[in-house]
Parts: C-alpha cells; structure tokens; sequence
C-alpha cells in the first residue's frame, strides 16, 4: 500500500537531478550512513541470514498472548540482570558490611530503594512468569515431539532460577536471610549419604562461616547468572530451529483436494 | 570381495594401503594428530577445572575448624534442676552472627544418664540452642521444662530428647570442662536416642538411631577428642 505523500510547497520537494551534478552529495551519504554501517558488518560476519533466519519465522494461525511468556520471563532476567550489575557496585558481601551496605543502598543511594525494589519483587515476579511459561507449555502440549530438549532445558532453567532465588535471598543479611539460609543449607544436608556434603559446600564448612556469604554471592552473580544466559541461548536457538506449536484448539485443515474428491 | 571383507584388517597402516604409510606403523598421522590435539585440549580445561572445583570444595569438605574452649562461669553459676542461658562463638570473626546460646546446667546423677561411649567426665551440661528439625533456635521454657522451637513446634524435655514435633533426635550438646575455676563450654557433639556421642556432630534433619549413623556419614574433618 502507497501512503500519499505530504503536500509539500514547490520549493521543498524533490528535484530531479540535472546533468553534470555529483552523483551523491555528502547529505547523500549522511542519510545513507546507518545502512552504510550494517552494510560494512554484514559484509564481514554475514550476521543478517541469521538475523533473518531467527526474526523472521512462520508462526502458526491461532498464537495468542499466552505465547508472550516466555519473552516475559527473559525480559524479567535482563531486568534482574541489569539491576543485578548495578545493585553489585554498592553490595558488600562480607558478614559485618552486608546488612549496613544493603540499608545504604536502601535509604542513602539516589534510587537505591528503587532500584533494590525491583530486583527484589522482579525476582518474584521472574518465579510467577517461569511457572505461567511453563504452565502455557504443558497445556498446550508444546513439550511434545520434536521440543522435549528444549522443555528439558526449560525445566533446568527453572531450577537455576530456584537457586538464583535461594542464594539471593541470603544477600540482605536480615534475621530473616540469615534463618533462611540456616534451614536451606539443613533441608540440603537432610539427603542421606550425599547430603552431608552437599551441605558442607553450601555453606563454605561445618557451620555458617565468614565465607558462606561470599559464596552464595558468587554463585548468586557470576555462575548461575552465567549458567542461565548460556541455557536462554540454547532454548531460544531450539525455539527458532523448531518454530512454535499452534494452540490445541485449533485443528488441522483439511487439504483442499480431500474436500474436492469428496464432493 | 567378500574373502577378503571376512580377514580381520591389518593393524599395519602399510598393510591397509594407507598413502604414505611407514613400514611397521600402526597408527595414521592424522590420527596421532587427532588424539594429541584432543587429549592436549583435555588435560588443559582439566588444568585450570580441576583446581578450581577443588578450590571450591577442599576448605568447605576437609578443613579442621579450631577447637575453642570458652569460659562462661564459675561452677557454682549453674545449678542441677534448671537452664542458664549463655552466649558463646561459634565462628569469629564475623560479630554476632558466629555467636550461639547454650544452655547450661550442672550433670544432675539422678537423671542424667552415664557418659556413652565412657571416657569423658562431664560435671556441666551444656545444650544446644540448634533445633534438629531444621535449625531455627530453641529456647528454654521453666514452667514447663521443656524446650519449644518457634518454626515447627518441636518439643524436646529436660534432658534434650524429643517429646514432639518433626525434630529426629535430641537437641546437640556441647563439651564441658573446669580450668582456673571456670566452667568452660569446648566443641559440639551430637547425640542419639541412647545418649551416644558423635563427636563428628550433624547437622539438623539427619537421625542417628540405628540406619540413620550410616545414612549421614561423620565429616572428614572432626578433631578428635
């Protein structure tokens, strides 16, 4: 479809070039900068087939608002990712500071309480859209063949994000955080044979130690947040190789040509 | 074809016509090359992977804490029929999070069963505030001599053993000894049913009667008594 274009006096519009003049002018360039650039990258990396080819894709008649959330629940993880990051340059995971650092970014840092605010609820609100995600998933059997990988992966990424949950919720180093983490680390230590040590790891030694903040912080920020991007690549990459499933309601069309022999 | 598909192929890489091969050489040298650059790629992630997991779990798994000896009264403080809350560290270094009440009382013979395995000459009791459902602190309750947890309403009576609730055994004590007129409060031992000292105590949730020594295994790193 062609829009009119704007009624634009004489002097304004577009003249058509006269012989002799410079093919293209510098403003010629400057517009054509932006795709002049990804032009020169594209040229290098042929990144645009890919682009294309994950953008782009055929998504089936039917795909509704329940579709979205799964962008949802990354868009949740970027959001703690990115307040995550920021909240880091004024946490101080030591047993004596924490407490003390997490009430300054609270009540002295400009935005601090807002910022903490919404890694705090975002963090719930990640649980809340992982489970709708996965409730969205199962009921309309989109684990089914050929994308029980990409649920397997899904159901890992849950898991990492319990553990982002857990070892989070040590990091204020309230009463609460602080009783929390006592009976986590006891429900962890509860499983025959293995148990024990799981526990032990869990908390850096036999009991609640200088380093078992440090620990939870470090898995908290740099392995499982790590862990979580990787496996978001990998289901994303699997949604896009495999597409998404129409919802269950809808059923199949007949092929025309059945519906011609049997009149 | 078929005679000659039925001979077992000769290990020599001469032999099976390889181009270029060596008389007496077995393996190509682009197989050579493969597994070395594959075994060099392994022993290189497992160079820097290794030390790090045993990084991560060697102190956590294997170190030996300190054992500490904390005077907390002289023995005359603690009488025989009922608690005296006192506050000992556990941890230091990191204020009052490593601290932790016991509660203390003199070894009253008329209920206090004999030391078990013998060997250790207990005059004080001291008991743990560790609840052994899940560790949330206990707390002493004279009027009815027992001690209540606040999370899930486990019960323990005079001595520490369980009267009710989801704890699996009785409440941890701690070692007692007399220096210089002091009472002094030493590590932490579980118990059993029995009154049998591990002195590789356990953590909450994890039951020492009967298969229960064995499901949760002692630490590598209990200082010996």
């Amino acid at each position: 479809m062609r829009l009119p274009k704007p009624p634009l006096p004489p002097a304004l519009q577009p003249r058509p070039k006269r012989p002799g003049e410079p093919r293209q002018k510098p403003l010629d360039h400057a517009r054509e900068a932006g795709i002049a650039t990804v032009d020169w990258i594209d040229e290098r990396t042929s990144l645009s087939g890919a682009a294309r080819w994950a953008m782009f894709r055929k998504i089936p008649k039917g795909t509704n608002w329940f579709y979205t959330l799964g962008s949802a629940t990354m868009f949740a993880f970027l959001s703690q990712a990115v307040t995550g990051v920021f909240l880091a340059m004024y946490y101080d995971p030591s047993p004596t500071r924490a407490y003390e650092s997490a009430r300054f970014i609270t009540n002295d840092v400009f935005l601090g309480e807002f910022v903490r605010g919404m890694h705090k609820w975002g963090s719930t609100v990640m649980v809340i859209l992982i489970f709708l995600h996965m409730a969205r998933t199962f009921f309309f059997g989109a684990y089914k063949y050929p994308r029980e990988l990409n649920w397997v992966i899904g159901v890992v990424l849950l898991i990492l994000t319990f553990v982002m949950s857990l070892t989070g919720y040590l990091l204020p180093f309230d009463q609460r955080s602080y009783w929390a983490t006592i009976v986590a680390a006891n429900i962890t230590a509860s499983g025959p044979l293995a148990g024990p040590y799981l526990g032990d790891f869990l908390r850096g030694g036999a009991e609640f130690n200088a380093t078992t903040l440090s620990r939870f912080y470090s898995i908290h920020m740099l392995l499982v947040p790590g862990l979580i991007a990787a496996l978001i690549g990998a289901h994303l990459y699997l949604v896009a190789r495999l597409g998404t499933t129409a919802p269950p309601w809808l059923k199949p069309e007949e092929p025309e040509k059945l519906t011609e022999e049997r009149v | 074809m078929a005679a000659t598909r039925k001979e077992p192929r000769s290990k020599y890489t001469a032999d099976r016509g390889v181009p270029g091969a060596f008389e007496g050489e077995t393996v190509t040298r682009r197989r050579f090359m493969t597994l070395t650059a594959h075994g060099a790629g392994i022993t290189a992630v497992a160079a820097f992977t290794l030390p790090a997991l045993g990084f991560a779990v060697g102190n956590a798994l294997f170190e030996r804490p300190p054992v500490r000896w904390e005077a907390v009264g002289k023995p005359e403080d603690f009488p025989n029929n009922t608690y005296v809350p006192k506050v000992i560290t556990l941890t230091t270094g990191i204020g009052d999070v490593g601290k932790t009440t016991v509660y203390m009382r003199a070894r009253n013979e008329a209920i206090d069963p004999k030391p078990n395995p013998p060997g250790y000459d207990e005059k004080f009791v001291a008991v743990s505030t560790r609840c052994m459902h899940l560790g949330c602190p206990v707390r002493y309750v004279q009027a009815s001599q027992r001690f209540i947890c606040p999370c899930h309403g486990g019960v323990y009576d005079f001595k520490g053993l369980v009267v009710g609730g989801p704890p699996v055994r009785p409440l941890d004590r701690f070692y007692t000894r007399v220096r210089n007129g002091l009472v002094e409060v030493g590590p932490r031992y579980s118990v059993n049913t029995e009154f049998k000292r591990f002195d590789s105590y356990r953590d909450p949730a994890q039951p020492l009667d009967g298969i229960g020594q064995y499901l949760y295994p002692p630490r590598f790193s209990t200082p010996k008594q």
